[in-house]
Parts: structure tokens; C-alpha cells; sequence
């Protein structure tokens, strides 16, 4: 019998059993978790990806406060009609500034995935203040107080700290003393985007929803408008073996 | 000491553990259950030796079969693609106004472009294509820059105020309210072109009203409202309204202008060439096609 006989020394003694499950457990978590640190197709570095600017960081924190992510997953399976519909899958890349992921769970809505461009600022501000006005079957709720609601960014730089403190989100210095005057510049006509495009590129300027005063949707359409625009499909070679 | 356990004959074995004189049978697993035990386990050595398993310094272990979901994807997307790929060919091959009526891609062209339609068009041209305030419907006679294939083709490929590309079709009508007209002139021109249609409710307005509209509307319009699908100029002279046709409605187009944005589907890669075409013979094929 041999050593199956000496399993009663761990039977009988509650700390010496506790001690060696968390062994047993901490091994098949470590197994599990630490390569996904560094296997190379866990990892994947992707042109294109940079943090989002501080108006697209304040439209993802409305987007999150208003549980966007309980009915709009943003994640696009590597399956024939995924594809088909919503565009190139998803890439573990293009959510790596995400604290936390916005994968979702269930798609009561569309994948937001790659919604970026595919309607135009208008139809999103239609389509915030009441859905049945360009979708009758529409059963998403009215979000009609993001368009009256105005914001200032007061603390935008706080929340960009937020993002480079728990996660890789690498803003710089320079972002973090520009954060006010990007977060004004983006939906400002009048304002001087050259800064505001060398620290973001591919960042979208305009007047998001049509009105003078900078608010919570003009900060939602620009972040849902940058969704899935960053990464450029045509010059992305993948590794099949990822 | 063994207990013969109620209603069986046969005498079952116990752990041989005593506790106080009571004991622990040591009934046997079911067979059943322990044979798809192991198979479970020949069946996960076998699945990590196939597809890709155990993490290694650099990469995880590829398996046998050189799975990868990337490489499937992409296998699958071009398989159906090489199926397609002699009628995809032949669509962009053809006339534009003669794919409809093929007999081996018409059928495909438009169960295709309907599926681009309910993919991509629906948000805003709604599912049965009537449009909605602010978007077209696509079902009636009325074009804003004109309803025969080539035109549709066009609309859909380069988009309406389209930021991304190029060749967009753009209009932009001026905002009226903003030091052009004042508002007094704003309340004839509207009253003005409510009278085209019908539906004027004041003679005088009309009569000051249809010199603003010379003056300032004609240009694009026409002088009977007809509107100019050249210049994208919808026609103000019918029943059929993209913002609405009451009074406060048209007043509100006057003073504030409007102008819609449709997206250049052929910008970026969104859509193929066949199906940029496909889904112009769809829409074409709706009713509304000239």
C-alpha cells in the first residue's frame, strides 16, 4: 500500500490539507492564467491601437454607467456570419485599453464592435433620444437626457490617470496637460485639432450631436464612432497561427 | 464486521474502517459510469495531442491537426466566396440595369443585396425600406437624387455628405435663419411652399412668400418647387415630406436647415463591388426604381 496508506496524515490534520489544496489549486490556476501573460498570440501588438482620448474615454464611461454592455456585446466571433455581418473579428489587441472589457455576455442589441462610421452622427442622435424613431421594432430603451446633459470634463484627467494606473493605458505626460483642452477640442468646431490629432490619431472631430454646448452624447457618438476604426484592416496581416 | 445491506443477497465489501462498531460499505462505482471515466481521459489525450493544448515558452503546442479558429474563419469565408465567385464576377461584369433580369444572377443579386439591405440599411431606411423623419423611404416614386440603377448605384457607393470619400453627393442647403432671411420672410417662404402642395392657410403670406422663394429657393428647387435631383433639391411641390410637411416642420427646415448623412458603402472596404451592386438592383428592384 505504501504511500496511499500516509493520506491519513493529511485527513488529520486540517492546516497540513488546507496548506497542500491551495498547492493543488494554485497550480491549475497558474497553469491556466500565467500564459496568457506571455504566449505571443495572447500578446498580440496591433498597428493603429492607442488609449482613447478624453472625450472618447468620457463617451466609454457613459457608455458603461448606462450598462450599454448588458444588451451590445463588443466582440466579433471568428465565425463565417460574424464576419459576414459586423465585420473583421474581434482582436484581443482592440481592447487592450479597455478597464474593464466591454466583451458583453449577451446580444439582446447588435455588436458595437465595429459600429465606428457605419451611421452617421445624426442617425445616432435620432436614435439615443428615442430608437423607435429609426428602428420601429426597437425595443432599446430612450437615452433622451445624454443630449442635455452638459459636461465639462472636470475630471477627465483623474480618469485617464485611473486608466494609466490600473492598467497599460500608456498616456503620457503630455495627454495628462492637455486632457481639458483635448476634451473641449474634439467636438469643437472652431477649435485647433493638430494637438489634439498627434496625441490621438485617427481621433474624430466634429460637432457630434449638432448643438452648441458640449454634452453626454456628443461624448457617446464619439466614442461609438471610433469603435473598431483604429486598426487598419487593409495593411492587417494576421498570423494564422493566433 | 460485515453487514449484509437490506434488500440484496450479495455481500458487499467495506472499507474495513471501524468506528465504534459501525462500518463503511465500499460500494464499487457503476460500471457504466466508470468506463466513461476513462474514456473522458482517453479522449483528453487524445484532444491535446490533435488541437493546440499545453503552453510553452513561446507559443502553445500546435497539435496534429494545425487548428486555428483565424485559419477556419478564414477557410470557411473563402469557401463560400469561391462558390459565389463566377456569379459575383458576372454581376460586376454585367450593365447594371440588365442584372435584374438575368436568369443565372438576377434571383442571387437580389436575395443577395436583400441580405446587404437587412444587414446594413435597415437602421436607417427601416426593415421594409419606408424610411423614417430624416431618412428616405425607398419604396415610393420620390428621389432626391434620383431613383434610375445607375443613380441608386452611385448614392450607395459614394454616400450622401460622406466625410470619406471623395466623390459624395453633396447639397447644402443654406441656413435661412442665420442673417439670410428674417423671420417674417421665413413665415411667407414657408406658407409659400406649403401652397404648392395644398396646404396653405394664409393667401397673403403666400402671395410675399412666393418672392422669398424666387429669390432665395428657385435657384435649386425651380420656381414650381419641383425640385432638382442634379443638385439634390427635393421636390416641395408633392405630398411627400423626408422632415415633415406641417407648417412648423418646414418652418424649422427654412430656418435651420437640414441635411442628412448617408454613409459611402463602397469607402473602406465595407461593402464588394457585387455587393454595391446587388444591393442597387434590391433597392431598385423595390418599387420606386425608374
Amino acid at each position: 500500500m505504501g504511500i496511499l496508506d500516509k493520506h491519513k496524515i493529511i485527513e488529520k490534520n486540517a492546516t497540513l490539507l488546507l496548506v497542500l489544496s491551495f498547492l493543488v489549486v494554485s497550480i491549475g490556476g497558474l497553469v491556466q492564467i500565467v500564459p496568457l501573460f506571455y504566449l505571443e498570440n495572447t500578446i498580440e501588438d496591433v498597428e493603429g491601437m492607442r488609449p482613447y482620448s478624453p472625450l472618447e474615454l468620457a463617451g466609454r464611461n457613459v457608455y458603461v454607467r448606462e450598462g450599454c454592455y448588458l444588451c451590445h456585446s463588443q466582440m466579433i466571433r471568428p465565425l463565417r456570419d460574424e464576419v459576414e455581418r459586423y465585420g473583421h473579428y474581434s482582436l484581443a489587441a482592440e481592447s487592450q485599453y479597455d478597464y474593464p472589457f466591454q466583451w458583453g455576455s449577451k446580444r439582446t442589441g447588435p455588436d458595437l464592435a465595429r459600429v465606428g462610421g457605419r451611421y452617421s452622427d445624426e442617425w445616432h442622435v435620432d436614435h439615443l433620444r428615442n430608437p423607435r424613431d429609426v428602428v420601429p421594432e426597437s425595443i432599446m430603451p430612450s437615452y433622451r437626457w445624454l443630449e442635455k446633459t452638459v459636461i465639462d470634463g472636470q475630471y477627465i484627467e483623474d480618469v485617464m490617470k485611473a486608466n494609466a494606473a490600473f492598467g497599460r493605458s500608456p498616456y503620457t505626460d503630455e495627454m495628462f496637460a492637455n486632457a481639458q483642452d483635448d476634451f473641449k477640442a474634439q467636438a469643437d468646431l472652431d477649435a485647433d485639432w493638430d494637438g489634439l490629432l498627434s496625441r490621438y490619431p485617427k481621433a474624430q472631430t466634429r460637432n457630434f450631436d449638432g448643438q452648441a454646448k458640449l454634452t453626454e452624447a456628443d461624448a457617446l457618438i464619439a466614442y461609438l464612432q471610433m469603435l473598431g476604426t483604429l486598426v487598419d484592416f487593409s495593411t492587417f496581416e494576421p498570423a494564422a497561427s493566433r | 464486521m460485515a453487514r449484509k445491506p437490506e434488500n440484496t443477497t450479495k455481500v458487499v465489501e467495506t472499507t474495513g474502517h471501524e468506528w465504534d462498531g459501525i462500518t463503511e460499505l465500499d460500494t464499487p462505482m457503476p460500471r457504466w459510469w466508470l468506463w466513461t471515466f476513462y474514456l473522458t481521459i482517453i479522449w483528453g489525450i487524445i484532444y491535446v495531442i490533435l488541437y493546440p493544448a499545453w503552453p510553452m515558452i513561446k507559443g502553445a503546442t500546435p497539435g496534429l491537426l494545425g487548428y486555428s479558429s483565424r485559419a477556419e474563419v478564414q477557410a470557411d469565408i473563402d469557401a463560400v466566396n469561391v462558390e459565389n465567385a463566377p456569379l459575383d464576377a458576372k454581376i460586376v461584369s454585367l450593365d447594371l440595369a440588365a442584372i435584374a433580369d438575368d436568369a443565372e444572377v438576377g434571383n442571387y443579386a437580389i436575395s443577395g443585396g436583400g441580405a446587404v439591405f437587412r444587414t446594413f440599411c435597415i437602421q436607417c431606411h427601416g426593415a421594409g425600406a419606408a424610411g423614417a423623419v430624416g431618412y428616405p423611404n425607398l419604396l415610393d416614386d420620390d428621389w432626391i437624387w434620383g431613383g434610375d440603377i445607375e443613380t441608386v448605384y452611385a448614392t450607395i457607393s459614394h454616400g450622401i455628405r460622406a466625410d470619406e470619400d471623395d466623390d459624395t453627393r453633396l447639397s447644402d442647403m443654406p441656413v435661412f435663419g442665420d442673417d439670410y432671411l428674417s423671420e417674417d420672410e421665413i413665415a411667407q417662404a414657408a406658407q409659400f411652399v406649403l401652397s404648392l402642395s395644398g396646404q396653405s392657410t394664409d393667401a397673403a403670406l403666400v402671395a410675399e412668400g412666393a418672392v422669398v422663394f424666387e429669390d432665395n429657393c428657385a435657384a435649386c428647387h425651380g420656381e414650381q418647387g419641383m425640385g432638382d435631383r442634379e443638385v439634390g433639391a427635393p421636390n416641395l411641390a408633392d405630398a411627400i415630406w423626408l422632415y415633415g410637411g406641417d407648417l412648423a416642420a418646414v418652418t424649422d427646415t427654412i430656418t435651420n436647415s437640414r441635411g442628412g448623412v448617408m454613409p459611402a458603402w463602397s469607402a473602406e472596404g465595407r461593402l464588394t463591388e457585387s455587393q454595391l451592386r446587388q444591393v442597387a438592383v434590391y433597392v431598385h428592384e423595390l418599387g420606386g426604381g425608374e
